[in-house]
């Protein structure tokens, strides 16, 4: 569904990405992990064409990437789920959900966008409840919720996911992952930054590893769980400890 | 304001045009509120772009004099009735600011405040030095008032009701367009353009759209003043006006359809009062737009709105 070969790519003249290759499969949930400055969100913003320049090659549903503008890219059907969670404070929460089907509304698609917003109601249903409220106003998980409902609202097939957890209490991070698998069961595919690891390794089919701009590891994700490796890397020194003398 | 309310305020603010149409009587009075309706016109236009879109336009009065010397130049010289000069000369400054628009705002950051600044400069320049065209520094004389049927529409009680239905439509307009799809957009533009991006929105195009969208109001600001008052100079399209410009929206409110009203009449009306400070009235005028953005930071209508809300909150 897609397919990256060796992105290189990064801000004026810091490349951040060196050549990075990635594929992800229909009805998939892909985790792409790592530390912090790994270039997991260049990776993203060069997908959904935010990053102005890279080389390489991105296909979406074989379809060349390279040289398309964000807009064109999202009704294409790539969603963008944006880092710090990107909503519009000031607008209501039904305003941010009707952004997300700017594209759809220009083509007089309004029924289809109703049900669509029903739909995000019914996965969060206190974001139904807060609709006439400024996004400002909602909590951290709740605008997550928010900025992941705007990103349905483009109908995408494949959604890119970045950081949804961060800074979220735990029971939230559990909510948002459960809606993540209760989507990829209704078929739509994932690509998941996280810096949380763990959580996202256990929820993915398959993982990729990034380190400073170089993917070092890949595979299935149950298997990178149990990489030593990567719990060195990226679960923390002291995981092992840490958990087993807690538990 | 919810939709049911901005209908009453709409439908009272047409009240009281029409009602200001019958019983001003006063010369003066009516054209110091023709002068005002015109201004709104041009608030309004750089609201939208400044309070929606969150960029500013610095040269906006070359909109206003493309309208004004446009129609000057096509009645005058070449005998084009004015309806025909009108969807010309407003297209002509749609286009131009979308020419300008597209480049400049596709990049983030103030870029369009400093080509606009250009813009003004060079229009300015041409208004004043193109002696043949323009008539110069001393200006344009002679540009053919309005007419409808018979009727002809000049500075007075008629040219005051054109230029206020002119208004009041405009306001309708734009009230439109914060609501839809499109005005749902700017704000998101105005807020985040990542985000906005995100959603699918073209973000260069669209402030390029409604860059354009202000420059033709500025324009059509212009056409009307250059028939109603029948003589045009190239200091009325100077820098400074596009300053004013920037002060109406800033004092009367950003992102506010009212507040362009509130702004224009302001600015409009200031030094008008302030002729009582004979030499002293510059700094008397800096010293109120000081204190106004000083106390009120978010412009007058929103600071009347929450002082009138405390008052009823603590009464």
């Amino acid at each position: 569904m897609l397919t990256i070969r060796n992105l290189r790519g990064g801000y004026g003249r810091i490349e951040v990405l060196h050549g990075v290759s990635l594929s992800v499969r229909p009805g998939e949930v892909v985790a792409l992990v790592g530390a912090n400055g790994a270039g997991k969100s260049t990776l993203l913003k060069a997908v959904s064409g935010l990053l102005p320049q890279w080389t390489g090659e991105i296909l979406f549903e074989g379809r060349e990437l390279s040289g398309r503008k964000p807009p064109e890219i999202v009704s294409m059907g790539v969603g963008l789920v944006p880092e710090g969670r990107w909503i519009f404070p000031p607008l209501s929460v039904l305003d941010n959900l009707r952004l997300g089907a700017y594209l759809r509304l220009r083509r007089g698609d309004k029924q289809g966008v109703e049900e669509e917003l029903q739909r995000v109601y019914e996965l969060f249903p206190i974001l139904a409840e807060r609709r006439n409220q400024p996004a400002g106003t909602l909590s951290g998980g709740e605008q997550q919720m928010l900025a992941i409902g705007r990103a349905l609202m483009t109908r995408p097939r494949l959604l890119l996911l970045d950081e949804p957890t961060t800074g979220l209490a735990p029971l939230l991070v559990e909510k948002i992952f459960q809606i993540i698998a209760r989507l990829r069961d209704e078929g739509l595919t994932f690509l998941l930054v996280e810096q949380n690891a763990q959580g996202a390794l256990a929820l993915a089919d398959r993982g990729y590893v990034l380190e400073t701009g170089r993917m070092v590891l890949q595979g299935r994700a149950r298997d990178l769980l149990e990489d030593q490796e990567v719990k060195r890397a990226y679960l923390g020194r002291d995981y092992k400890e840490f958990v087993e003398g807690r538990a | 304001m919810t939709g049911k309310n901005r209908v009453w305020a709409t439908a009272a603010f047409a009240g009281v045009i029409a009602v200001a149409s019958v019983t001003v009587s006063n010369a003066y009075h009516q054209q110091l509120l023709t002068i005002i309706g015109i201004h709104t016109l041009l608030a309004l236009g750089l609201n939208m772009l400044m309070g929606y879109a969150g960029q500013i336009s610095l040269g906006h009065a070359a909109f206003y004099g493309l309208g004004a010397y446009g129609t000057g130049i096509l009645t005058t010289h070449y005998g084009w009735s004015p309806w025909a000069a009108f969807p010309v000369v407003l297209t002509a400054a749609g286009w131009l600011a979308y020419v300008i628009g597209r480049p400049t705002l596709k990049l983030s950051g103030y870029y369009l405040a400093m080509g606009t600044l250009g813009l003004g400069i060079i229009a300015h320049v041409i208004f004043r030095e193109w002696d043949s065209m323009t008539g110069g520094a001393s200006g344009m004389v002679g540009i053919p008032p309005l007419q409808v049927g018979g009727t002809v529409l000049s500075l007075g009680r008629s040219g005051m009701i054109l230029v206020w239905v002119t208004v009041l439509t405009a306001f309708f307009l734009c009230s439109r367009l914060v609501d839809s799809r499109i005005g749902r957009a700017l704000r998101a533009l105005g807020d985040s353009q990542g985000a906005a991006a995100a959603c699918g929105i073209d973000t260069g195009r669209l402030k390029a759209v409604i860059f354009s969208f202000s420059a033709v109001l500025a324009a059509l600001a212009g056409f009307l003043y250059a028939h109603l008052v029948g003589f045009i100079s190239p200091s009325s399209f100077d820098f400074l006006m596009s300053i004013r410009m920037v002060t109406m929206v800033v004092i009367g409110g950003m992102a506010s359809i009212w507040g362009s009203l509130f702004g224009a009449s302001v600015i409009t009306m200031l030094p008008e009062w302030l002729h009582v400070f004979s030499d002293y009235e510059m700094t008397v005028y800096g010293l109120v737009l000081m204190v106004v953005m000083i106390f009120l930071p978010q412009g007058l209508t929103r600071g009347m709105l929450d002082a009138v809300e405390r008052v009823r909150r603590e009464g």
